[in-house]
C-alpha cells in the first residue's frame, strides 16, 4: 500500500513539475487529488483495508496529498511570478511620450498680483473695501481737496459723464466714503478699475487698476507710514529690497512721498531694467492731509492717519517683468498661459 | 522745468558739487530732478584755433590742407572738408587724442563721445579737427549763428584767442538740469526758486540777483493809463515805457543762460523778457507804444464770437470768458497768452510798454484751451502766480534794459493792484510736528530749517510768517513737510502703527469672487480684462433693437473717441472682441472669463451714479458644446455651495445668441443667468470662424446664494436599488420635463435619476426619441423591498404615459 502511495505521489510530482501552465496544474489537481481522482481513490477504498492498518494508510495518503498540494502552490506561485514578468515587461513604455495633462485655465497677472498685495494686507490687519467706478465729483475731487480749477484737475485728465459725475480717476475716492462712515480706527485697502484720458500705448491705458491704502488712527505718524510700506515692499518683492521715500505733493496728503524701491533686478546697481537709476518708483503716498479730513467729519487734533496708491499694473509689469501695457488688455490665449 | 546749473551758481555762489550730488540731493529734498545733460560731456581737448592758411588737397577735391594756430610754437596741420572754412577766422578744433560730443549729421550725442587721433586723409597728415556745433553737441536751435553744413566760426568780436578752451568760450562747461515740479511750488517754475531750494538743500547761501533803481525823471502815467475792469481775472497790471529802444544782441552771457535752456537768443528786448521770465518765472510782454491807441490800457473780456488775430499772424476766435488787453480802441492782447499782431515789437520800434501782470490761473487755463493756444506764458500763468512777483520782474527787466542800454527807461511805473497779498502767518507747533512726523526734534532746529527757506518767526507771537511765493504753505502739516524736507525723510524712522490691532479680511464679495476665479481657471479657463468702456456700435454688432433698454448707457462726454465712448450696459461684446482676437491670431481653441462691472443707469442722461453689477463671463469656441458649457457653469457655482438643482428654460429671443440653443439659468426660482451659443450672424460679424459659446452670470444675485459651510449627511447605510427605464419620448418632450415627473411622482426614495442614453434615428419611429434611465432608489432606515420599488416606477409610467411617454418594448 504504501509503495502504491508512493507511485502516485511520484507520478504527481512529475507531472507539476512538467506542468506548463496553471492548467496543467489544475489537471494534475483534478486527476490525483479531485473527488475521483487516484489519491482520493485509495481513501476511498479503505473499506477494505485491514482495519489496524487504516489510520496508517490514512495518516500516508493525507502526507502524500499534502506534499503534492505543496509542491502544486509553489509550482502555482511561481508560474504566476513569471507570467506577471512577463506582462510587465511586456507593458513597457516610453516614458518620453507627451503628458496628458488636465485642463487648466489662467488667472490674469493683475489678479495674481492684487491677491499678493490683498495677502499682505490682510496680514496686516487691512479690509478689503470697495467703492464706485462712475463717481461724484465730489468723492473724486472736492473731498479730497482739489477744488474746480484745481490744476490736479487737468493733470489727471478726466473722463467726465457731467459736471457732477466723473469715471473716478484714483481709487483715492474711496477714502472719503470710508472716513465719513465715521467708524474708527480704519485700516482698509481698496483695490479698483480707475480711468484717465491717456491714449493707449505701451505704458499707457486709459482704464487701469490701483489700490489705496488708509489707516486713520490717533497718532498716526509718517514714520508708521514708513514702516508699513517697507514691509510691503519687502513682501512684494524680496528681504532684501530697500525704500527710499522723496518728497512729493498730492492735493489730499500733506507731507506727500513718492516711494521708490531697489531695483530687484540688479539689486540697485543701476541695469537696463531700472534704466540705470537702480530705484523703481512704486507709488504715492502721505499723511492725510488735515483739510481731508475735516471735510469727511474727523477731527484733524485728534485723528491723524496715512494713505498710499500704488498701480496695480505696474506692479504686474514689474513683478512680471511685461514690457507693453496693451498685452494685459489683448488677452491673447498665448499672453494669459504664461502665468 | 528745466535749469541751468551756472545760472543756479549765479545766486548760490557757494554751490561746489557734482552734477550727479546735485540731482541726487535735490531729488531727496524735494525737487526732483528727472535727468540731467552735462552739455560738455564726451568733448575733450577742444580749444579755440585761428586757421592761418587754407590750401588744396593735393589729391581730393573736396578737401582742404589747413594750418592752424591752436596757441602752440608751431600750427598745426589738419585736412577737413569743411566747405567755410576761411584762412583768418576762429574756430574750434579737438585735438589729437581728444573727443566730441557727436557726428556732424546731428543726429545727438554718441555716448562717451567719438576719439579723434592723427592720421592721414588721403595721404596728408591731419592732426586734429575742426569742429561744427552738431559735433560739440550743441545745435542751430541756440546757435543760429552756426552754418547749416560746416564747422563752427567764432564771432569776429570774440575776445578768444588760440588754445584758449574753446567750450569755455562757447558757455559749455554747464550742466541742463530736467525737474519735476509739483503743481503746488509755483515758485519753483523759476532759477530763483530753484536757487532757493538748492540752497538750503545744501546749505549755503542764497542772494537774489542784483538790481538797481531804474528811470529817467519822467513818470510813466505820463505815458500811459491803465484801467482794470475785471480784478478777480487780474490781479495786478505793472506797467513801464522804455524810450528810445536800441534793438541790438545781448551780452554773451546772457546768451550763454538762453542757450543753456535751449532758447534762441534773438535780441536784447527778446531775451531780456525771455531771461526775465525764466528768472522770475514772471512772463512779461512789450507792446510798441505808438500802436496803443490813446495810450491807455483796459484789462476786461471779450464777447463771444470776437476775432482776435495774435502775433504769430492766427486768427482766434473769442469767447465771453477770454480777458484781454485793449487799448482805448481794440485788443492788443491775449491776457497771459500772446500779444496782438496789431501791437507787436517791430525793428523799427521807437517807445515800448512793458506789461508785468498777474492774471487768472484757471482762467487762462481753460482760455488757452478753448481758443486752443498754449505759450510758455500761458504754461507759466496757468500754475496761479504770486502777484508780488510781478513788480520784481519788472524791475529786474529795466535794470537790464539800463544795463544794456537797449532804450531809456521812464521813471515809475503804473501799477495797478487792488487788492494785495496779504502775509499769511502759521502758528508754531513742534509738538504737534514732532508727533505727525514720528520725530524728536528740538525746536530750534525746525526753526533753522525756516530761516533757510525765507520764512520768518515771530517768537513773541510764536508764528511763523509766509512769504508771498509760498502760497502753498497754510498749515502745521505745510511746516510738518518742510522739515522733513530738510531733516531728511531717509532719516524719519521706520515704526509700526501703534493703534489698536485689528481684524482685517476680504468681504464676503470678493471671498464668491476669488473661489469662482479658481473654478473658472481650473475648469480650463482663463482670465481676461476687458475694458470698461466701448463703442456704441457694439449694439449693432450684437443686434440689439434700437428701442433696446441695454442701448441706455452711461455716456462720457468727453471720450478719447467714439470706440470708448460709452459704459458698457453688457460683457457679450467684449468677451466676443477677445475671441476674436484669440481665433484671429489663429489659436486653435480658447476658453476665457472676465468678472468686471456692467453700468446700469437708473435714468439717462445720469443724474445719479448708475448700478454696478458685477458680471462673470465665460465664452469659448472650439472647446466643446452647449452641454460642456452648461457643465462648467454649474460646476464653477457649485464650488460656492450652490449644490441644488439649477433649472433651464429655452428662450429665443437674445438677438445675439442662437435661437434654438440658448437659456436662461434659474437656481431656487431666481434667475441667475443667460448661457447658449452665439448667433451664427453675430460670429460673422466678429471674425470668428467657430461655434463660439457664451454664459453671462450675474454676480449681484449670485454671490447672495454662496455658502461655505457644507452640512455633512450621514452616509448611506443600507444599499440602493437600480432600475432601468428605456423610454419612447415624444421629441417635444424635454429632458427637463421628464426629470421633474420621474422625480415628482418617485417621492422620497428616489435618490438619483441619470439620463444614460439619448437615441433618435431608424429604430424608433419618427417624432419619438429614445431615452434612458438609470434610477437609484434609497431609504435611509432600510433596505427596499422590490415590491415598494416597484411601486414607485409604476407610479413614475403612470404619469410619464400623461405625457405620451412609453417604455420601449425590448
Amino acid at each position: 500500500m504504501q509503495n502504491r502511495i508512493q507511485e502516485i505521489k511520484e507520478k504527481a510530482m512529475a507531472l507539476i513539475d512538467q506542468a506548463q501552465s496553471p492548467e496543467k496544474i489544475q489537471e494534475a489537481r483534478v486527476r490525483f487529488l479531485g473527488k475521483k481522482g487516484e489519491l482520493t481513490a485509495l481513501l476511498k477504498g479503505m473499506k477494505d483495508v485491514d482495519p489496524e492498518m487504516r489510520p496508517k494508510v490514512g495518516a500516508w495518503v493525507n502526507e502524500a496529498r499534502a506534499e503534492i498540494e505543496k509542491r502544486m502552490e509553489q509550482a502555482g506561485e511561481q508560474m504566476k511570478a513569471e507570467l506577471l514578468k512577463k506582462r510587465l515587461e511586456a507593458e513597457k513604455i516610453d516614458v518620453t511620450l507627451p503628458a496628458k495633462r488636465p485642463e487648466h485655465g489662467h488667472l490674469h497677472p493683475n489678479e495674481i498680483a492684487l491677491r499678493e498685495v490683498e495677502r499682505i494686507f490682510t496680514g496686516l490687519g487691512y479690509e478689503v473695501v470697495s467703492g464706485p467706478e462712475v463717481e461724484y465729483d465730489e468723492y473724486n475731487f472736492e473731498k479730497l481737496n482739489i477744488p474746480k480749477g484745481h490744476p490736479a484737475r487737468d493733470e489727471q485728465d478726466t473722463f467726465y459723464i457731467n459736471s457732477n459725475i466723473v469715471l473716478r480717476t484714483q481709487t483715492s475716492s474711496v477714502q472719503a466714503r470710508i472716513m465719513e462712515q465715521g467708524k474708527l480706527p480704519i485700516r482698509i485697502i481698496s483695490p479698483g478699475r480707475v480711468f484717465r484720458s491717456d491714449a493707449v500705448d505701451a505704458t499707457h491705458s486709459p482704464s487701469f487698476h490701483q489700490i489705496e491704502g488708509l489707516l486713520i488712527d490717533k497718532k498716526s505718524s509718517f514714520a508708521d507710514l514708513k514702516g508699513t510700506l517697507e514691509i510691503f515692499a519687502k513682501e512684494l518683492f524680496g528681504e532684501d529690497t530697500k525704500t527710499k521715500f522723496r518728497p512729493h505733493h498730492f492735493p489730499f496728503t500733506e507731507p506727500s512721498a513718492e516711494m521708490d524701491v531697489s531695483c530687484f533686478k540688479c539689486g540697485g546697481k543701476g541695469c537696463r531694467f531700472c534704466k540705470g537709476e537702480g530705484w523703481i518708483e512704486i507709488l504715492g503716498c502721505g499723511m492725510v492731509h488735515p483739510h481731508v479730513l475735516e471735510m469727511c467729519g474727523l477731527d484733524p487734533k485728534q485723528y491723524t492717519g496715512f494713505a498710499f496708491g500704488v498701480g496695480l499694473e505696474r506692479i504686474a509689469l514689474l513683478k512680471y517683468e511685461i514690457d507693453d501695457m496693451r498685452l494685459l488688455y489683448e488677452n491673447d490665449l498665448r499672453f494669459l498661459e504664461q502665468f | 522745468m528745466k535749469s541751468s546749473l551756472l545760472w543756479i551758481k549765479d545766486y548760490v555762489p557757494d554751490l561746489d558739487v557734482t552734477a550727479r550730488e546735485y540731482a541726487d540731493a535735490m531729488t531727496l529734498s524735494g525737487t526732483k530732478v528727472e535727468e540731467y545733460q552735462e552739455l560738455d560731456e564726451g568733448l575733450d581737448k577742444v580749444v579755440v584755433g585761428r586757421v592761418l592758411s587754407v590750401d588744396r588737397h593735393p589729391d581730393a577735391d573736396k578737401l582742404v590742407v589747413c594750418q592752424v594756430d591752436v596757441g602752440e610754437d608751431h600750427p598745426i596741420q589738419i585736412v577737413t572738408g569743411a566747405p567755410n572754412v576761411q584762412a583768418d577766422t576762429l574756430v574750434p578744433v579737438v585735438l589729437d587724442g581728444g573727443s566730441v560730443a557727436g557726428g556732424h549729421d546731428g543726429k545727438g550725442r554718441v555716448p562717451g563721445g567719438i576719439m579723434i587721433k592723427a592720421g592721414k586723409l588721403r595721404g596728408v597728415e591731419s592732426n586734429g579737427m575742426i569742429c561744427s556745433i552738431e559735433e560739440l553737441g550743441s545745435s542751430r536751435d541756440v546757435f543760429p549763428d552756426a552754418p547749416e553744413y560746416g564747422i563752427y566760426i567764432f564771432d569776429k568780436d570774440t575776445d578768444a584767442k588760440p588754445g584758449d578752451d574753446a567750450i569755455e568760450v562757447l558757455g559749455l562747461h554747464d550742466t541742463v538740469v530736467e525737474y519735476e515740479i509739483t503743481s503746488n511750488r509755483v515758485d519753483c517754475y523759476s532759477i530763483l526758486g530753484i536757487a532757493r531750494e538748492a540752497a538750503a538743500t545744501f546749505d549755503k547761501q542764497f542772494s537774489l540777483p542784483a538790481v538797481t533803481p531804474t528811470g529817467n525823471d519822467e513818470n510813466a502815467s505820463d505815458y500811459i493809463a491803465v484801467e482794470v475792469e475785471d480784478e478777480k481775472l487780474c490781479r495786478r497790471f505793472v506797467a513801464r515805457v522804455v524810450k528810445d529802444v536800441k534793438v541790438g544782441p545781448s551780452p554773451e552771457w546772457m546768451k550763454e543762460r538762453l542757450r543753456a535752456m535751449g532758447i534762441r537768443p534773438i535780441n536784447n528786448l527778446v531775451d531780456i523778457t525771455n531771461f526775465v521770465m525764466l528768472e522770475y518765472g514772471q512772463p512779461m510782454h512789450a507792446y510798441d507804444l505808438d500802436h496803443i491807441a490813446d495810450h491807455k490800457i483796459v484789462v476786461k473780456t471779450a464777447h463771444d464770437g470776437d476775432v482776435f488775430v495774435t502775433l504769430d499772424g492766427q486768427e482766434r476766435e473769442l469767447f465771453d470768458d477770454s480777458l484781454m488787453i485793449c487799448d482805448g480802441q481794440k485788443p492788443v492782447g491775449l491776457a497771459g497768452i500772446m500779444g496782438g499782431e496789431n501791437s507787436m515789437i517791430t525793428d523799427d520800434v521807437k517807445d515800448m510798454l512793458l506789461e508785468a501782470a498777474c492774471f487768472d490761473g484757471t482762467n487762462v487755463r481753460l482760455t488757452s484751451h478753448k481758443v486752443g493756444l498754449r505759450t510758455d506764458a500761458s504754461t507759466m500763468f496757468e500754475k496761479g502766480l504770486d502777484p508780488q512777483n510781478a513788480k520784481a520782474a519788472m524791475e529786474r527787466a529795466c535794470s537790464l534794459i539800463e544795463e544794456f542800454g537797449a532804450g531809456t527807461v521812464v521813471g515809475g511805473e503804473v501799477d495797478i493792484y487792488p487788492e494785495p497779498v496779504e502775509s499769511r502767518t502759521i502758528v508754531f507747533e513742534p509738538d504737534a510736528i514732532n508727533t505727525l512726523l514720528g520725530l524728536d526734534l528740538a525746536e530750534d532746529d525746525m526753526l533753522a530749517i525756516f530761516t533757510k527757506l525765507d520764512l520768518l518767526y515771530n517768537p513773541a507771537t510764536k508764528e511763523v510768517i509766509v512769504p508771498s511765493f509760498r502760497q502753498d504753505l497754510k498749515e502745521t502739516a505745510d511746516l510738518a513737510e518742510e522739515v522733513a524736507r530738510f531733516y531728511g525723510y531717509d532719516k524719519i524712522p521706520t515704526t509700526l502703527p501703534s493703534g489698536q490691532s485689528m481684524m482685517g479680511g476680504l468681504p464676503f464679495e470678493s471671498l464668491v469672487s476669488e473661489t469662482l476665479m479658481d473654478a473658472a481657471v481650473s475648469c480650463g479657463y482663463s482670465q481676461g480684462y476687458m475694458y470698461s468702456f466701448e463703442s456704441p456700435k457694439a449694439y449693432d454688432l450684437l443686434g440689439i433693437p434700437e428701442n433696446d433698454s441695454l442701448r441706455d448707457a452711461v455716456v462720457i462726454s468727453n471720450p478719447l473717441g467714439e470706440d470708448y465712448s460709452i459704459m458698457r450696459t453688457q460683457t457679450v461684446n467684449g468677451m466676443l472682441s477677445s475671441l476674436s482676437t484669440n481665433y484671429n491670431r489663429r489659436i486653435p481653441k480658447a476658453k476665457l472669463f472676465e468678472l468686471g462691472n456692467v453700468y446700469l443707469p437708473h435714468q439717462v442722461p445720469i443724474t445719479e451714479l448708475p448700478d454696478e453689477k458685477m458680471t462673470l463671463t465665460i465664452g469659448s469656441y472650439n472647446a466643446g458644446d452647449f452641454y460642456h458649457l452648461k457643465g462648467d457653469v454649474e460646476c464653477i457655482l457649485s464650488q460656492i455651495g450652490m449644490n441644488d438643482e439649477f433649472e433651464y428654460k429655452a428662450i429665443s429671443s437674445v438677438p445675439y445668441m442662437h435661437p434654438g440653443k440658448c437659456a436662461k439659468v434659474f437656481y431656487h426660482k431666481q434667475e441667475i443667468a443667460m448661457i447658449g451659443e452665439v448667433h451664427p450672424t453675430v460670429l460673422d460679424r466678429y471674425g470668428i470662424g467657430k461655434r463660439a459659446y457664451l454664459a453671462v452670470i450675474d454676480l449681484s444675485v449670485v454671490t447672495g446664494m454662496a455658502k461655505f459651510e457644507p452640512k455633512f449627511k450621514p452616509l448611506a447605510k443600507f444599499p440602493a436599488t437600480l432600475r432601468d427605464l428605456s423610454l419612447v419620448v415624444p421629441d417635444e418632450v424635454t429632458a427637463g420635463e421628464i426629470a421633474f415627473i420621474i422625480k415628482k411622482a418617485a417621492g422620497r426614495t428616489l435618490e438619483t435619476c441619470e439620463l444614460f442614453d439619448l437615441y433618435q434615428g431608424d429604430q424608433i419611429e419618427a417624432g419619438f426619441k429614445s431615452m434612458a434611465y438609470t434610477l437609484s432608489f434609497r431609504a435611509p432606515d432600510r433596505t427596499l423591498q422590490d415590491e415598494e420599488v416597484s411601486r414607485c416606477i409604476d407610479k413614475i409610467l403612470k404619469k410619464l404615459g400623461d405625457k405620451g411617454i412609453t417604455l420601449r418594448e425590448a
